[in-house]
């Protein structure tokens, strides 16, 4: 296998996949916005271009600069990472055009699962469980109010082509529903230059929990694992772990294994998560497929022995599947991943500045990515991702003491982090005891608890470069 | 009465003004929304008044503890 890839992206999901393209022996090319010459990914790579700008517009949101990057560098693949171009079609398809190899779907499955009502009707299709859902809405706001009251309320107003958690409002009743459609329809017109939305039933407290998929595009695909991804604030992530704590794990292999089934049957490729809600008493409900890497994909590497990544980019470069992986891996014990953003750990007001201190903690069992050293600036323009760390333990208990002594190995000065919330999260007794939903955050902050002290163990020796911490396939 | 000066918590960009001086806020109504890290923060009213100044316009980058507006 011969390639060079160019990571069209920043931050800690750059040193994750230099980290696999070293393992398979291809050659990385990084770019970096003026507001990153000095991330720390730029030591790691054979070739650096600097895309100017600083904001995400001028810099890693400009296909013409990223192609430029590519042919200066010599690439002949682009890993799109997660966030700024990894779901846009445009951009997949014209890496293509430029006679490139795109690490990721096919731009047509980019575009089909960009748009959520269109993903919900193909994978309906496929027999693929729903919540209450409306069609697209037009600016008739009888029509949405019918519409809202057809499903029941509460509601949850979405883009149409959204992402992130941005633009999704909670409407209780006709009221709330009038105020929410006009914001939505404005924050989606602005952050994804649609302002299409639609109406899903709102579960009050669901469970996150989704399902890592790979394929080939002729009709090979596998389900690695199963994630819970419940703890969250804003919408977005903050601890994920594999597998689901507390659900039935045959139920789950199996619901896996269909939508492995159904996503291969479509002719999907590369890879995907497709994501789903879970209510006691309902199961289980399709919210929608990511149809690129995702920021917790470590967690389902740390319990399957499986370097997602590279499997990533040996499909996109015409492997098949039973190549890159001969047979489903088994999970086995238990993996969780906290993501330390820049922010205060009460309000997660966002939090900039400069890194007067920054060390990161090595311990047996537990990875970290970053994108900043100590010195770098932590900037308002991108998302407030410091770090993650990932803990695997043969128990859930073991993985999050580890994570817990992790975290307090972290030594962040200049910025405030999330670091104490996340020690207060996996201390607290609901979430230790697995009983875990996307509504649990208030509930930590209001318990007050603070974490518990520990004597974390110093001196624990580096590990070496290159260092492989799970078995490659 | 002395106006009660409004301060950005966070180093951002100001999306959206919501009340324009002149107009009049209740508590908790937000005056603008500021952007920082792909994210919405809105600056809401700590009092009922009038707003009698706004310091920034939309688009501009503010500083953390820079003076948004001032509310009487």
């Amino acid at each position: 296998m011969s390639a060079k890839v160019l990571i069209a992206n920043r931050g800690a999901v750059v040193p994750r996949v230099i980290e696999s393209c070293r393992r398979l022996e291809l050659g990385v090319a990084v770019v970096h916005s003026d507001a990153d010459a000095e991330g720390a990914w730029l030591d790691l790579a054979d070739d650096v271009h600097a895309l100017g700008g600083e904001a995400p517009a001028d810099s890693y949101l400009s296909i013409p600069k990223l192609l430029e990057a590519a042919a200066a560098t010599g690439a002949t693949a682009v890993h799109p990472g997660y966030g700024f171009l990894s779901e846009n079609p445009a951009f997949a398809s014209a890496v293509r055009a430029a006679g490139l190899c795109f690490i990721g779907p096919d731009a047509r499955w980019l575009e089909a699962m960009g748009h959520k009502t269109e993903a919900r009707r193909l994978m309906a299709g496929q027999g693929m469980p729903m919540g209450a859902s409306s069609g697209l809405l037009g600016p008739d706001a009888a029509e949405a109010r019918a519409a809202a009251a057809a499903i029941g309320y509460p509601v949850l107003v979405k883009p149409a082509q959204g992402g992130g958690g941005i633009g999704m409002l909670a409407a209780h009743d006709a009221a709330e529903l009038d105020k929410a459609l006009e914001r939505a329809r404005t924050m989606a017109a602005r952050s994804f230059g649609s302002a299409e939305i639609y109406l899903e039933r709102l579960m009050e407290r669901p469970r996150h929990v989704e399902f890592q998929i790979l394929a080939d595009g002729r009709g090979g695909a596998v389900c690695l694992s199963e994630r819970d991804c419940s703890l969250q604030r804003r919408h977005q992530k903050v601890i994920e772990e594999a597998p689901a704590p507390g659900l039935d794990r045959a139920e789950v292999t199996a619901l896996g294994d269909r939508i492995a089934g159904m996503l291969g049957s479509l002719g999907y490729d590369n890879l995907g998560t497709v994501e789903m809600l879970w209510e006691e008493g309902a199961g289980f409900a399709f919210l929608e497929v990511n149809t690129r890497l995702q920021v917790e994909h470590a967690v389902t590497e740390e319990v399957t022995g499986t370097d997602i990544v590279a499997a990533q980019i040996r499909l996109a470069l015409g492997e098949p599947l039973d190549q890159v992986l001969p047979r489903r891996p088994e999970v086995r014990g238990h993996a969780v991943q906290a993501r330390i953003y820049a922010e205060d750990p009460v309000r997660f007001l966002p939090s900039a500045g400069r890194l007067s201190r920054f060390k990161t903690p090595v311990a047996e069992a537990v990875r970290v990515y970053t994108g900043y050293r100590e010195g770098g600036r932590v900037t308002p323009f991108y998302d407030p991702l410091v770090a993650k760390v990932i803990a695997r333990g043969a128990t859930r208990d073991e993985a999050l003491d580890r994570l817990d002594g992790a975290l307090a190995g972290f030594v962040v000065e200049g910025i405030k982090t999330n670091i104490p919330f996340l020690r207060r999260a996996i201390g607290h007794p609901a979430f230790r005891a697995g009983r875990v939903h996307t509504g649990l955050t208030p509930e930590i902050l209001a318990s007050g608890r603070q974490p518990p002290e520990k004597n974390i163990p110093r001196g624990i020796p580096q590990k070496k470069r290159g260092d492989v911490p799970w078995p490659t396939q | 009465m002395a106006d009660t000066v409004i301060r950005s918590e966070i180093a951002g960009k100001v999306w959206k003004i919501e009340v324009p001086a002149g107009g009049r806020v209740a508590a908790d109504d937000p005056i603008l929304i500021l952007e920082s890290m792909k994210m919405e923060i809105p600056v809401n009213a700590p009092v009922d008044g009038t707003v009698t100044e706004i310091l920034v316009a939309e688009g501009d980058t503010v500083a953390e503890d820079q003076i948004l507006a001032r509310i009487g």
